[in-house]
């Protein structure tokens, strides 16, 4: 179904879901500073619009692979906010026992393969989901996201190349954010439109605003609809920005402060609820509504996370060798 | 070729467990070589071969019991039978393995080795090695070792702590009840066997007792003369007078000693009776009877007599000592046919030129053997021995 | 065992018995499909999949594009989800580029989703030099990726390893990576056609002695019973001990057999320093110290890149005559 039905309900879904990434990120930052969450932690702010978007396409059948900086995707596609913030306390109860923290989520029941955190590394993957899902027989879409520093990795080359040859089920979303942490896309890539990689290896590629989430959802449900029809890979490039540092440890000094304010005035929070106010299609006391909900929900998860349990260092090599494969 | 045989080291021994051998084929040997050791009920003994030659094969092997007379060795005296080859023949693990049934592990015997670490460092030992030796109580002292880079390994250790280990561990070995038994079983036989008759003979040691003093004060500690080995000198001399009372009554007949051969009696601790022979005693200085009786009485008490001083002696001699009964009427010790006894020496009146005086005395008694002698033999040589001891200077 | 399955010939070769056991695993099980460089219109590298392609269809012997890292990296998205993929990568050599799927994905995705998802993938590799095909083909990285917790390490050495050790590996819920070395594609033995399966945990003795342990795996294997006959005319009894798997590794047999012979040459074809034979000379001297009667000896290979010429490759490899001077050096020091 490509076309979306921008009904109140689904408008105030999309805002909702955007504007609980943006708040639980913010609660990501307060207990970071707090070392409560420890390590790394690379925060999603401003990028909302691509994962809501795409995930509107999808369906529970479907499958997920994300990178370090996956909170949005993680949130978008239902994992519940208390098992990704009890796994980034690091308690058992997380999504993965504490043992992935923020750059590695999984989530089975809902098809969600991490959560990687070497650029690229994701990529191989999605293809190996989606040949199997293929040969399965399956209907199933395998979304794969990546940054635009992925695209100059090798596996990047790689997998486009063979999943175009084995038209596999992939859906590839390059949330283009200008930055590889540090390295602007100008002086890393000698082919600054990400789309031309994609169509040299004969993929149908389009480019994307990716502030604009009905304009996302709008191109995933296209693409998702093609691939399902036995199209083969599809490309999608969703230009955005990330308003806060690459991760908490930088100092950001390869960009200007008045570029970050610029985007964020055209941010997709910004943009979509200002149009849906201008618009008057949302009630202020809606939107009042939204955010104490998600707010509630966030501080719900903070809790549940704090009560939390540690697993057992006994425990630590349970997992390593698998006795069995999960049924 | 000669068949060197189990000896019989006591009047009771029927047989007795090869514990070691001290040689390997092709070793040289000389009369009086001490060429292994055996377990008998009275303890450890060392045995010495009477032949010269060349070890030419070990027919027993360690941890077997065999009769005495059995063929435990063959040596080569360049005799009439062939050559024994060059090469040293392998003694084989397989006499280990025949250890193992009595407990104790063996392996061949090797040569004492050099010392290890001359350079002053300490000696390189594989971990399983010293594990073993620990067990074993074994100092890696002077081991040399076999191992890579000169490591004492294994086999080492447990070459060289049977080696050395085994004397001190027959030592502590004396078996109390097997001894005992021995001693009944010989007492009882000469008591069934032998018609003993007594004579006693009570000595004047005046005369003696002054000499030995002003000869002792003129000696050094250690060289001191104690009134035993007069007594035990006296004892000799005077059996060579009478011939007839040194030797072993065997097969129905009287055969005399080829020496007078003093078996000594020697009470050991924790009880038991021991009676090595002083050989030549007629023959020896009073000095080299009193370093005799020190050595046998010390090596008879730590186990480490040997078989000649065993089987060997002609008569035995007892001397109560300052703690014994003032007479003995001993008891006579298969084979032989005569004993002697002294009892404590005692200060008793003395009647000298019909006068009576306070005079040191000891009661000389003899037991005989009816079958060989009788009272006039024994009577003569009680006398022998009293005239001796009134001219110690002669002894 | 489906009588198509059944070897119908009783001697093989070890490429002969590599393929006969990924037909049997195609032919019994749908999920089963394999994906390598040329496996299939050339026939494999080494002829080990030749015919497959026409026997089994283009969806199952999947040729593809030379990229070890998405080859890989696909076989464990593919295992992910289901399927029992077999993935060939041509050679250990080229398994380098795709290291960071192996370390960081196949190895690693089990523990981090908390045991959500396992990775049932198997990657078959041929390893190990002796071709003289010079410093970048003639790896012997077994050794290395036995250090990464999460994989098994497999090296068959024997014609019934060969046959066998692939179906254990596909019924293993972990990532297994089997090393086949190139010496041994020719090598031909009989196969004991009572055998139909063997398991993939515990190493064997492949000649019982008492002298002296030699522990070897893979294309060191031949050269351990080789030095063996060697010292048996000299009356030296070596036993030999053939790992079959180097992750985990049977500790229990390495200490059994030390601690009985109390001496031990590890042979080890990787270059010495931080090899397998390191960390199985430790495993000794934290097991069986107090066992030894010697010092622990290992023969390897020498830290060179292996050299082109053939005395020169020959010389950096362990040989049997090598293997039997350091235990003979053991046994019976000079």
């Amino acid at each position: 179904m490509s076309r979306i039905h921008l009904d109140h309900a689904h408008m105030r879904h999309l805002l909702k879901e955007m504007i609980r990434i943006r708040h639980f990120e913010a609660k990501c930052v307060e207990l970071y500073q707090a070392q409560k969450i420890l390590g790394f932690l690379h925060l999603y702010d401003g990028e909302e619009a691509v994962s809501v978007g795409a995930m509107q396409a999808l369906t529970a059948e479907d499958a997920v692979i994300a990178t370090y900086r996956e909170h949005g995707q993680a949130l978008a596609r239902g994992i519940p906010p208390s098992l990704l913030m009890a796994e980034m306390l690091g308690k058992v109860e997380g999504c993965c026992r504490g043992r992935g923290g923020s750059m590695h989520f999984f989530d089975r029941g809902r098809r969600f393969y991490g959560g990687n955190a070497i650029v690229g590394g994701g990529l191989p993957l999605a293809a190996g989901v989606a040949l199997a899902d293929l040969m399965q027989g399956k209907k199933s879409v395998t979304v794969c996201f990546f940054g635009d520093g992925a695209v100059n990795e090798g596996e990047f080359h790689e997998t486009l190349n063979l999943s175009m040859l084995w038209r596999l089920p992939v859906l590839f979303i390059c949330e283009n954010n200008l930055y590889a942490m540090g390295m602007a896309i100008e002086r890393a890539d000698s082919e600054t439109h990400i789309i031309r990689h994609a169509a040299s290896y004969g993929m149908p590629a389009e480019e994307v605003d990716g502030m604009d989430v009905v304009a996302v959802e709008s191109a995933a449900r296209r693409a998702a609809e093609a691939i399902r029809d036995g199209g083969g890979p599809h490309f999608l490039e969703c230009k955005t920005y990330r308003f806060r540092a690459h991760s908490m440890f930088d100092a950001q000094a390869y960009r200007k402060k008045e570029e970050v304010e610029a985007w964020r005035k055209k941010g997709p929070i910004v943009r979509f609820q200002g149009w849906l106010q201008d618009n008057h299609l949302i009630a202020e006391a809606e939107i009042a509504a939204i955010e104490s909900e998600v707010d509630r929900e966030i501080a719900d998860a903070v809790a549940f996370a704090e009560r939390g349990a540690l697993e057992p260092v006994e425990d630590v090599e349970r997992f390593v060798v698998m006795k069995e494969v999960p049924a | 070729m000669i068949d060197y045989r189990m000896p019989a080291l006591g009047a009771d021994m029927e047989a007795g467990t090869l514990v070691e051998w001290l040689i390997h084929p092709g070793d040289k040997v000389k009369s009086g070589s001490i060429i292994a050791v055996v377990e008998t009920q009275k303890g450890a003994i060392e045995i010495e071969v009477f032949a010269e030659g060349t070890i030419a094969e070990i027919v027993v092997p360690v941890g077997q019991r065999v009769p005495v007379g059995s063929v435990l060795a063959r040596i080569d005296d360049g005799g009439s039978s062939p050559p024994v080859s060059a090469a040293q023949p392998e003694i084989a693990t397989p006499i280990a393995q025949t250890a193992e049934a009595t407990g104790k592990r063996f392996a061949p015997l090797v040569p004492p080795p050099l010392t290890v670490g001359a350079t002053g460092t300490r000696p390189k030992v594989t971990p399983v090695a010293r594990r073993r030796a620990a067990a074993l109580g074994f100092d890696l002292l002077h081991v040399t070792g076999s191992g890579v880079e000169g490591s004492i390994r294994l086999a080492d250790v447990e070459r060289g702590a049977q080696r050395r280990a085994e004397p001190t561990r027959h030592v502590a070995g004396y078996d109390a009840a097997a001894m005992r038994a021995a001693i009944t079983a010989a007492m009882s036989r000469s008591k069934r066997e032998i018609p003993h008759y007594y004579l006693s003979e009570t000595i004047e040691l005046g005369r003696a007792l002054a000499w030995l003093e002003a000869s002792n004060a003129a000696r050094a500690p250690q060289d001191r003369l104690l009134p035993a080995a007069l007594l035990l000198k006296a004892s000799a001399l005077a059996v060579r007078k009478t011939p007839r009372l040194n030797g072993v009554f065997l097969d129905g007949e009287f055969k005399p000693g080829d020496g007078v051969h003093i078996g000594w009696a020697v009470s050991l601790r924790g009880g038991g009776l021991i009676a090595p022979a002083i050989r030549e005693a007629d023959k020896k200085s009073l000095s080299e009877i009193m370093s005799a009786l020190r050595d046998i009485v010390e090596r008879a008490r730590k186990g480490g007599l040997r078989s000649s001083e065993l089987g060997s002696a002609t008569i035995t001699v007892t001397s109560l000592g300052d703690r014994g009964a003032e007479a003995v009427a001993a008891i006579i010790h298969p084979p032989q046919v005569a004993i002697i006894g002294f009892g404590r020496i005692v200060t008793r009146p003395w009647v000298v030129e019909d006068k009576i005086e306070a005079r040191p005395v000891v009661a000389a008694t003899l037991a005989g053997d009816h079958r060989v002698t009788d009272g006039h033999i024994g009577g003569l040589l009680l006398a022998n021995i009293r005239d001796l001891l009134q001219e110690p200077d002669n002894l | 065992m489906s009588d198509a399955a059944a070897s119908s010939f009783l001697r093989l070769t070890y490429r002969e018995a590599c393929k006969q056991a990924l037909r049997q695993a195609l032919i019994e099980d749908p999920r089963v499909f394999l994906m390598g460089e040329d496996i299939g219109r050339y026939g494999g590298c080494y002829a080990v999949t030749k015919g497959m392609l026409e026997e089994f269809g283009e969806a199952r012997i999947r040729d593809t594009p030379l990229a070890e890292s998405a080859i890989v990296g696909a076989g464990i998205g593919a295992a992910i989800v289901g399927m029992r993929p077999i993935v060939e990568v041509m050679t250990c050599n080229f398994s380098l580029l795709a290291l960071d799927q192996i370390v960081n994905n196949a190895a690693t995705i089990p523990h981090m989703s908390g045991g959500q998802f396992a990775v049932p993938l198997v990657i078959r590799m041929a390893t190990g030099g002796g071709r003289r095909v010079a410093a970048q083909h003639s790896h012997s990285l077994e050794g290395w990726f036995a250090h990464i917790p999460g994989l098994r390490i497999l090296t068959p050495a024997t014609i019934e390893d060969a046959r066998f050790m692939l179906l254990g590996a596909l019924r293993d819920p972990n990532p297994v990576l089997i090393f086949e070395h190139v010496m041994l594609y020719n090598v031909e033995e009989n196969l004991d056609p009572g055998v139909c399966a063997v398991d993939i945990d515990h190493a064997k003795i492949r000649r019982a002695g008492r002298d002296v342990s030699l522990i070897a795996y893979g294309g060191g294997l031949p050269k351990a019973l080789a030095a063996a006959s060697l010292l048996n005319k000299e009356g030296i009894e070596a036993e030999v001990l053939d790992l079959r798997v180097l992750r985990p590794l049977d500790t229990a047999a390495i200490l059994e057999t030390v601690s009985r012979t109390r001496r031990c040459v590890i042979v080890d074809e990787g270059w010495r320093s931080g090899s397998i034979s390191a960390e199985i000379g430790m495993r000794i001297a934290e097991g069986a110290f107090f066992e030894l009667d010697a010092p622990l000896r290992r023969v390897c290979g020498r830290e060179v890149p292996m050299p082109y010429a053939a005395h020169l490759e020959d010389a950096c490899l362990p040989q049997p005559e090598g293997i039997a001077a350091a235990a003979r050096e053991l046994v019976a020091p000079s």
